[in-house]
C-alpha cells in the first residue's frame, strides 16, 4: 500500500522543551492510525506540526511522497488534510449550517466570492445539509453554536472536519467529553467514511483505540516508543510499564 | 423503497429550510427601510440643516467603514483618519490640479487610490495582538499626517485651497446652502451602504465572521485568513478614502485635521456608542455623537468635552450588551413582523 502521510525525523523544540523528537511516522492510504501515549507525551504537538499550527524546528513532513513541510495550514486543508481538535475550535456566533457551509463553500472555492449571498448556491447548502443531517445536527442547524449543548457542540466539531471532505483525517480525542449515547454517533460517523480516507486517531479510551485501530504508535516525552499493530502494542511489555506506570502516579 | 423516498423528502424539506434560514439574513427588515426613508425625508424635512446633515452623512460613512473592519472581521483601529486624510488629500489635489473634473469620478478615483494605501499598509496589521494593532495603525497615521505637513503640493499646515469644484456629473452644481452637497453625499452613503451590506452577506463577509470569532479554525476548514483580511482591510481603507473625499468636496477643503488623531478616535467612539458588527451602528452614532455634539456644544460652549467624556464612560460601563438586551425583545417582535410580511408578500404573490 502507498504511504499517504510521511514524517522524516519531526522535530519541534519550545526553548529548552523538546517536545517533538525526531518522530518518523509512515501512515498508509486508508489505513486507521492510532497514536496513543501518556498525558504530555506530544500527541497534539504532532498533529499541530501535520496541520501546520506549528512550524517544526527539524523534520519534513511529506503528503503523497510531496513536501508540505513549510506549507500554511489553509492550503494543507485544500491539499485534503483536515482535523478535529482536542478542545471545541468552534465559531460561536454562527450557526451549524453556517458553520459547516463555510467549509463547504472554502471546498467548493467559493468562500471568497462578496458579490453573491451566502446560500445562494444550491450545491454548498445540500451538501451542508446532508453532513448535518448525518451528525442528527439538522434539527439545531438554525441556532447559535455558543448555544448548543456540549455533546452537540462536540459533533459539529467534527462534522466540521469531515465537510472538508478530507483525504487524511486527523481527529485529536474526538470522543473527550462525549456522553456515551452520543459517543456512538461519532464513532459511527468516523467509521462510515469511505475506505481510502485514511485517519490518525488520538485517544486515550483503550477499547475505543484497540476496536477502531488497524495500527498504533506509541509515544512517550516526544519520541515514538513503539509501533505495530494492535495486539503487538497490547503485548508488548514496555507499553504495559508505561500505562501502568501512569496509572501507578495517578 | 418507501423509505428511501421518504427520506428524501425529508432531505429536501431541510434544504428548503436551510435556504429558507439563510435567506431571510439578508432580507430588508421593515425598521432598515423606515431608517432609510427617514433619511431620504431629511432632505426636504430640514432643509435649514443641511450643513450638519452633510458632517453626520460623511462621518456615518467613515464609521462604517471602521465598522466593516471592527465588527466584521475584529481588526481594530486607532488609526483610521490616515485612510480618511489620505482621500480628502487625493480629492483636492485631483480637483485642485484639474486631474479629473468631474466630482462623482474624482470619489471613485480617491477611493480606488485610498485602497491602494489600505492594500499596501494592511500587511502591517495581519500579525499581532490587538494591542500591536492599535499603535501599528495609530503610526501609519501619525506618519501620513506628518507628511502631509511637510509636502508643499499638500500645503502644509495651511492646507489645501483654492479647491473648485466642477457640477457633478456637469449638471448640479454645489450650492452655499449645501443642498446639493447633502443629496450628494447621502446617494453615495446610500450605494456604498448597498454594497457593504452585499459584502457583509456574501460568503465572504461570512468567513470574515468566521475568523474573527476563531482564526485557528478558520484556517483549519482551508479558510487563507491573511488574505481575507488584507481584502476587508482594503476595502474599508477605500470606503474611509471616499468618505474623505466627500468632505474635501463638499467643504471645497482639506486641512491637517482630516488626519487628526482625534478623528481616529471619533470614529472608534462613534461605533461604540452605534454598536458594531450590524451596519447601522455606525450610522446611528454618527446622528446620535453628532447631535450631542451640538446640543452640548450649546449648552455648555466650553466644558461640552466633559459632558461627552462623561457620556461615553457610562455608554462603556453600562455595557452595550446591557442597552441591547433591553432593546432585543423589541427587535425579536420586528423580527417576527418581518417574517409575516414577507411570507404574506410570497403568499399573495
Amino acid at each position: 500500500m502507498a504511504l499517504v502521510l510521511q514524517t522524516v525525523d519531526l522535530q519541534k523544540r519550545f526553548g529548552g522543551i523538546v517536545a517533538t523528537n525526531d518522530v518518523s511516522l509512515s501512515i498508509e492510504k486508508g489505513a486507521r492510525h492510532a497514536l496513543i501515549g501518556p498525558n504530555g507525551a506530544g500527541k497534539t504537538t504532532v498533529i499541530n506540526l501535520l496541520t501546520g499550527v506549528l512550524r517544526p524546528t527539524g523534520g519534513r513532513i511529506l503528503l503523497e511522497g510531496e513536501d508540505i513541510t513549510d506549507l500554511e495550514a489553509h492550503k494543507r486543508v485544500h491539499l485534503g488534510i483536515a482535523r478535529t481538535f482536542q478542545i471545541n475550535q468552534l465559531f460561536p456566533d454562527l450557526t451549524p449550517l453556517e458553520t459547516i457551509g463555510l467549509a463547504v463553500s472554502e471546498r467548493l472555492g467559493m468562500g471568497g466570492q462578496w458579490w453573491r449571498l451566502v446560500g445562494s448556491k444550491s450545491a454548498v447548502v445540500e451538501q451542508a445539509v446532508e453532513v448535518l443531517d448525518r451528525f442528527h445536527l439538522a434539527d439545531v442547524m438554525h441556532e447559535r453554536t455558543a448555544t448548543l449543548p456540549y455533546g452537540k457542540q462536540r459533533l459539529v466539531e467534527i462534522a466540521l472536519a469531515i465537510a472538508c471532505r478530507p483525504n487524511v483525517l486527523l481527529l485529536d480525542e474526538p470522543a473527550a467529553g462525549v456522553p456515551e449515547a452520543e459517543r456512538h454517533d461519532i464513532l459511527a460517523a468516523v467509521a462510515a467514511l469511505p475506505k481510502d480516507v485514511t485517519v490518525l486517531l488520538i485517544e486515550h479510551d483503550m477499547d475505543l483505540v484497540f476496536s477502531f485501530a488497524d495500527r498504533i504508535s506509541v509515544l512517550v516525552n516526544g519520541e515514538l516508543f513503539v509501533e505495530g499493530a494492535p495486539e503487538d502494542v497490547a503485548r508488548d511489555p514496555r507499553v504495559k510499564a508505561v500505562y501502568l506506570g501512569e496509572e501507578a502516579d495517578a | 423503497m418507501m423509505a428511501a423516498e421518504e427520506s428524501g423528502d425529508a432531505s429536501r424539506t431541510l434544504v428548503a429550510q436551510a435556504n429558507a434560514a439563510l435567506a431571510a439574513r439578508a432580507r430588508w427588515s421593515p425598521l432598515e427601510i423606515a431608517f432609510w426613508l427617514a433619511a431620504a425625508a431629511s432632505i426636504f424635512l430640514f432643509p435649514t440643516k443641511h450643513l450638519i446633515l452633510t458632517e453626520i452623512a460623511i462621518l456615518g460613512l467613515f464609521a462604517l467603514s471602521l465598522d466593516l473592519l471592527l465588527g466584521y472581521a475584529g481588526i481594530v483601529s486607532l488609526g483610521h483618519a490616515a485612510f480618511f486624510g489620505f482621500g480628502a488629500y487625493a480629492a483636492g489635489l485631483l480637483a485642485k490640479y484639474h486631474v479629473v473634473n468631474e466630482p462623482v469620478l474624482a470619489l471613485l478615483a480617491s477611493g480606488i487610490a485610498t485602497m491602494l494605501l489600505g492594500f499596501v499598509t494592511s500587511f502591517l496589521v495581519l500579525r499581532g495582538s490587538d494591542l500591536t494593532r492599535l499603535m501599528v495603525t495609530l503610526g501609519v497615521a501619525l506618519v501620513l499626517r506628518e507628511i502631509a505637513n511637510r509636502l508643499e503640493i499638500t500645503g502644509g499646515a495651511d492646507g489645501l485651497q483654492g479647491i473648485v469644484m466642477d457640477p457633478i456629473l456637469g449638471r448640479f452644481s454645489f450650492d452655499i446652502y449645501g443642498h446639493v452637497a447633502y443629496v450628494y453625499s447621502l446617494i453615495m452613503l446610500f450605494a456604498l451602504f448597498l454594497v457593504a451590506r452585499r459584502i457583509v452577506n456574501s460568503p465572504f463577509g461570512l468567513s470574515l465572521r468566521s475568523l474573527k470569532g476563531n482564526p485557528l479554525r478558520a484556517a483549519a476548514i482551508g479558510i487563507h485568513v491573511n488574505g481575507r483580511l488584507v481584502a476587508i482591510y482594503t476595502i474599508a481603507a477605500g470606503y474611509a478614502g471616499i468618505a474623505g473625499a466627500l468632505l474635501t468636496q463638499t467643504t471645497q477643503f482639506a486641512s491637517l485635521s482630516v488626519l487628526d488623531f482625534e478623528r481616529s478616535a471619533d470614529v472608534l467612539l462613534i461605533l461604540i456608542i452605534g454598536g458594531t458588527g450590524y451596519l447601522y451602528g455606525g450610522l446611528i452614532g454618527a446622528v446620535l455623537f453628532k447631535l450631542m455634539q451640538d446640543w452640548l456644544a450649546n449648552l455648555t460652549p466650553q466644558y461640552w468635552q466633559f459632558w461627552i467624556g462623561l457620556i461615553l464612560v457610562i455608554i462603556v460601563l453600562v455595557g452595550r450588551d446591557r442597552i441591547t438586551r433591553t432593546t432585543d425583545p423589541i427587535r425579536a417582535l420586528v423580527q417576527r413582523a418581518t417574517d409575516r410580511v414577507w411570507s404574506g408578500v410570497r403568499g399573495s404573490g
